[in-house]
């Protein structure tokens, strides 16, 4: 549910609604005080109910609008253990022999829960950053251009950032093979695939193609 | 290569911080701060209820005999802060629209709306016939509205910022972040002063 305060706009229909709703409690106090505290009682509940309902995830997006030139395609890839793996590279180098491709690499700070909790992030996100360079030195030497970042602590959260600030055309995540993979037994992959959200601007999120255009590359 | 190391040995302090593109960062703190404010108001409401209701020694009337709230007036005021409301939202509008003159409009009347209502709060407090020392009703009535009352003075200091602003030539239909904030915090302080009217002099 949008937050009533992240915009003037929904913060303005807040106050409408403030209105409107305690002019109906005064009403009812009027009459008789419980039955102000019963309607205020009602329309608590019932904005309760809205927030539930709203809270639900929304259906996939079928259509990808394409930024930036027509004849280039927008590659994510999602890795961390696995991103100077010879099969991702395969995979990679696969796309870039297709057709035109911009590859965005993310890497993931993967990192404890306790540290995380703790703040300690700084060692996880050097060796990201690490992994990441490697990865790009590597790419290039190959002759494909690409640009990297380091994501935040959760692949879905740096999934989900990466989408909303790069506009990929698709997602390819690579991840150890099943029994190995963390990511795969938290169910990264499938919660990628079907997650959609909102981006920050409110419109819908390019998060919604990942039904179609995500695909897993199993890494050693 | 040895340009990008003296870079890198030339940067102080910490790294970069790392955010979400969830949120703009400043939205974020506006809605951070409008949270903490929202709870500051909740404890001075959760005085009030006690004073009222929860109290063994609480007045049957309220306010107790033989005072009166000027319910009237505080109507009036109550009107005027709301039509504020929506002078700044078509501010906001305006200046999105590329409408300059309307968005300095729109700002100014919001603001001598907000000035008119901190001015009205100010005679009414001369005129209240009470003060804080004559019971707990006069200070939760007091306390209340006087905090509302230092957050429209708040609220009008960003207005006028914002005014001042407009008038040199600052914001544009791609740059309007600066209206956008106060106006989230404008349309929070009329929000706590529905509630605080309807439960202070209506209810």
């Amino acid at each position: 549910m949008e937050s009533p305060f992240k915009s003037e706009a929904a913060a303005f229909r807040l106050l409408l609604i403030t209105i409107g709703a305690f002019a109906l409690i005064v009403a009812a106090a009027w009459i008789d005080p419980w039955l102000g505290v019963a309607v205020w009682l009602v329309l608590t509940a019932a904005a309760v109910w809205v927030y539930m309902r709203q809270r639900g995830p929304r259906p996939p997006q079928e259509h990808v609008e394409h930024v930036g030139p027509p004849d280039v395609r927008r590659v994510l890839v999602v890795a961390n253990e696995t991103v100077g793996g010879e099969e991702l590279m395969s995979a990679i180098g696969e796309l870039a022999l297709s057709a035109k491709t911009e590859f965005m690499v993310v890497c993931p700070a993967l990192n404890s829960r306790l540290k995380t909790w703790t703040s300690d992030e700084d060692p996880a996100r050097a060796e990201a950053q690490r992994r990441l360079d490697a990865t790009l030195a590597r790419l290039s030497s190959v002759g494909i251009e690409a640009r990297g970042e380091v994501g935040d602590v959760d692949p879905l959260l740096a999934i989900e950032d990466a989408v909303r600030l790069h506009h990929p055309d698709e997602i390819v995540i690579s991840t150890h093979p099943e029994g190995r993979s963390n990511w795969l037994e938290r169910g990264v992959v499938d919660a990628a695939r079907e997650r959609p959200d909102r981006d920050s601007r409110g419109g819908e999120s390019r998060a919604g193609v990942w039904s179609r255009r995500c695909r897993r590359v199993i890494g050693r | 290569m040895s340009a990008h190391v003296e870079a890198a040995h030339e940067h102080h302090g910490p790294p970069q911080a790392h955010q979400s593109s969830r949120v703009d960062s400043r939205v974020l703190g506006m809605f951070l701060f409008i949270a903490s404010e929202a709870m500051l108001f909740g404890s001075f409401f959760a005085a009030y209820f006690f004073v009222r209701v929860v109290n063994p020694d609480a007045p049957a009337e309220w306010p107790p005999e033989p005072y009166h709230f000027p319910v009237f007036v505080a109507g009036v005021n109550t009107a005027i802060l709301v039509t504020s409301s929506f002078t700044m939202h078509w501010a906001l509008q305006s200046i999105k629209r590329g409408q300059r003159p309307a968005f300095l409009a729109g700002m100014v009347l919001t603001f001598l709306m907000g000035l008119a209502f901190l001015l009205t709060q100010a005679i009414e407090y001369l005129h209240v016939g009470f003060n804080t020392s004559d019971g707990a009703f006069a200070s939760v009535f007091f306390g209340l509205t006087g905090l509302h009352g230092a957050h429209v003075a708040v609220g009008l200091t960003l207005l006028g910022m914002v005014t001042v602003r407009g008038f040199r030539g600052h914001y544009s239909p791609e740059h309007h972040h600066g209206v956008e904030l106060p106006g989230i915090y404008w349309h929070f302080v009329d929000i706590m002063w529905i509630v605080v009217y309807s439960t202070v002099y209506l209810v």
